[in-house]
């Protein structure tokens, strides 16, 4: 194994710890669900391995108890994860050049690793491509390993795990603040907790994200001639660090 | 029908429907062709506004006309955000502000 290898590994690992905490638990609570509905180990290994979407899998064991029907599968499926629609247009450009990996850095695009892959910073010593591909794929490890716990033995757990999915509160929450410090320009930032918040106490907690994204995309892109002159300075500057 | 059948078929939808919301950005824009300048405007700045968006997703569930008025949750937000100011450690914010909550539901 290469130095740069190693390197890469580590600094892998070291990012993804955060969401290690957070997919551990969550995939256990949602192991336990699963095996309450009368499923076993191996369905929570299949689902975590070929849907791998976090807040999904929990409509999914509702949908999975109810016997609900393919259509109403696929509508709430669309809806829920509508949001994804748009994170991959953050990343059209990066993954252009992640050649094999592409497809699986595409797949594996969860919340989580949308959050962490766009707040890092590689360092030289590691390959970057290589280091984003880990990442995700950690994650999923670590997400497929709680939900296999949970349905095997979520139930011999001793302590209260009660309250630990807040880790994904507070990975959110510290990514924001790195986004709001390395920003030259706050204001997306702005538009986005506005129109959230906005149209939370508009469409209500189930509903809010779908038109919250369309509102925040519609605004910034009203913005775009005011923003655009703003980062374009900043954009250049990094174009010579750049190298992924 | 086996009844495996059904709730294979329900995972299968499910599966393919979420690979389609990942993928659809990248058939749609990712080809050869030049990228319009609009997407390219929007992978810079949408982010930031993405990540503001989930952490309010994730408070989403509050209730502050009731018992305990979300205070759990406001007050370990507050420690993420002292924390991470204080030691700008990523590590340490998430553990702290996480410790705080877990005590704080008991407490409440």
């Amino acid at each position: 194994m290469s130095k740069q290898f190693a390197d890469t590994v580590k600094f892998a690992f070291k990012t993804s710890i955060p969401v290690l905490c957070g997919y551990i638990f969550l995939g256990i609570a949602f192991g336990i669900m699963l095996q309450n509905a009368g499923f076993s180990v191996l369905w929570a290994f299949i689902i975590s391995i070929v849907v791998y979407a976090g807040s999904m899998q929990f409509v999914l064991v509702n949908l999975l108890s109810a016997n609900a029907p393919l259509y109403t599968v696929a509508v709430m499926t669309l809806m829920i994860n509508s949001r994804h629609l748009f994170y991959g247009l953050s990343f059209i450009e990066r993954f252009k050049a992640m050649g094999k990996r592409k497809p699986y850095l595409i797949f594996a695009l969860t919340d989580e690793t949308y959050s962490l892959l766009s707040a890092v910073t590689f360092p030289e010593k590691v390959n970057a491509k290589t280091a984003a591909f880990l990442i995700s794929l950690f994650n999923q490890c670590y997400w497929i390993t709680g939900s296999v716990i949970g349905a095997a033995a979520g139930e011999l757990i001793p302590f209260d795990m009660t309250g630990i999915d807040f880790s994904m509160t507070a990975l959110f929450t510290v990514i924001l603040i790195e986004q709001i410090k390395a920003a030259k320009h706050k204001l997306p930032v702005l538009i986005g907790l506005c129109s959230a918040v906005l149209c939370l106490l508009v469409f209500g907690a189930d509903q809010f994200i779908l038109p919250s994204l369309i509102l925040t995309v519609t605004v910034l892109l009203l913005c775009k001639p005011y923003l655009l002159t703003k980062t374009a300075a900043k954009h250049n500057a990094k174009e010579g660090d750049s190298n992924g | 029908m086996a009844d495996w059948m059904h709730p294979a078929l329900i995972v299968a939808v499910t599966a393919a429907c979420t690979i389609f919301t990942r993928f659809f950005p990248f058939l749609l824009f990712g080809g050869k062709r030049k990228m319009p300048r609009f997407v390219q405007y929007l992978g810079g700045v949408l982010p930031a506004a993405i990540i503001a968006t989930l952490v309010v997703y994730c408070l989403k569930d509050l209730n502050f006309s009731l018992y305990p008025f979300g205070l759990p949750q406001l007050i370990a937000v507050a420690v993420v955000v002292a924390l991470h100011l204080w030691k700008t450690n990523t590590l340490i914010s998430i553990f702290g502000g996480t410790a705080v909550y877990m005590a704080l539901i008991h407490l409440f």
